[in-house]
């Protein structure tokens, strides 16, 4: 059973690999990442490691993944899939090569845990209760070290993508605010007749004030 | 299931990660490659966890996902910052520090 699952996991990884590399869309880049890391959460579970699993699926698939849909909407477009013709062909050569170095280490290392099951399980093996109590007594550093880098991080992001000259043209202009100018309040140069009076009709403002004539309406109706 | 079974998917995906940063001009899907590897190595981790029937190796792990989050964060504010300046989305062409 166990290794029925593997293989349905395992699989579904690697196709998930393979299609985040492969797209040609970068939106469907994104799912098909969300596809794979699903599928690592299953082989985390097939390693008893139940927390990490929750962590991947809470953490990743859940907040990375809606973080990267965001930048993708915003940003959007496809692209081209490859650089010069050089990197084309070398860059999955490398990484066949790469493949093929790291399996003959790991055949070759005779590490004698390697061909085994894994140690016996004990009762509760990767759960909540051990990781934490893990977390705040031998790995506390790592633990502290930890949260103050996603501070940093969080803080360089928005220093990153603000806006840094202002606000753009349009918005300005919108923000701007044209001041009524009430009846008979003129300038001495209007009042001399220099300049034509440009106060005898109030502008109105654009936002009707609140509380006024349709304030009171919706008031007394809604006023039950 | 060996302990082998994981740690050859776990390189696999390390590869097609690699591959992929290699490949890849999106700097969005560079990113997403980058968390490829990341992922390789976190099974990794987390199979010699298991093999040594130790949690210290799903400590790293979680520790790798949270520097992961702080990857993203940080580069997807550069590519924010990248659209905004209506500057090429194309690793290839952002070579100013090149030299």
């Amino acid at each position: 059973m166990s290794a029925v699952l593997f293989f349905i996991a395992a699989i579904g990884a690697i196709s998930g690999a393979i299609g985040v590399v492969m797209m040609r869309n970068p939106f469907y880049s994104v799912l098909a990442l969300a596809f794979h890391l699903v599928s690592l959460a299953a082989l985390f579970l097939l390693l008893r490691a139940e927390f990490v699993a929750a962590a991947q699926v809470v953490v990743y698939a859940g907040a990375v993944m809606v973080l990267y849909v965001f930048v993708v909407a915003y940003v959007g477009g496809g692209e081209q899939l490859a650089s010069g013709a050089v990197l084309r062909i070398l860059g999955p050569l490398f990484a066949l090569a790469l493949a093929i170095e790291l399996c003959i280490a790991m055949l070759g290392a005779g590490l004698k845990g390697v061909n085994s099951r894994g140690a016996p399980f004990v009762l509760g093996f990767g759960t909540p209760k051990h990781i934490g109590n893990l977390f705040l007594t031998k790995y506390l550093f790592p633990f502290e070290l930890a949260s103050i880098l996603l501070l940093v991080a969080a803080i360089g992001a928005v220093v990153l993508a603000r806006r840094r000259r202002g606000l753009e043209p349009d918005e300005q202009a919108a923000y701007r605010v044209e001041a009524p100018r009430p009846a008979y309040t003129g300038t001495m140069a209007e009042a001399a007749g220099l300049r034509p009076a440009g106060g005898e009709e109030p502008l109105k403002p654009e936002v009707e004030p609140v509380g006024t004539t349709t304030g009171d309406a919706t008031q007394q109706q809604g006023d039950w | 299931m060996n302990i082998g079974w994981y740690l050859a998917v776990s390189a696999i995906i390390f590869c097609i990660g690699a591959g992929g940063v290699l490949t890849r001009r999106n700097p969005l899907v560079v990113l997403l490659c980058l968390e490829l590897m990341l992922n390789g190595a976190n099974l990794a981790l987390v199979a010699f966890a298991r093999m040594w029937g130790s949690e210290d190796g799903q400590i790293f792990a979680l520790i790798v996902m949270v520097l992961a989050a702080c990857e993203v964060t940080v580069g997807l504010g550069l590519v924010v910052a990248i659209y905004r300046r209506r500057l090429p989305i194309d690793v290839d062409e952002l070579n100013e520090l090149q030299g």
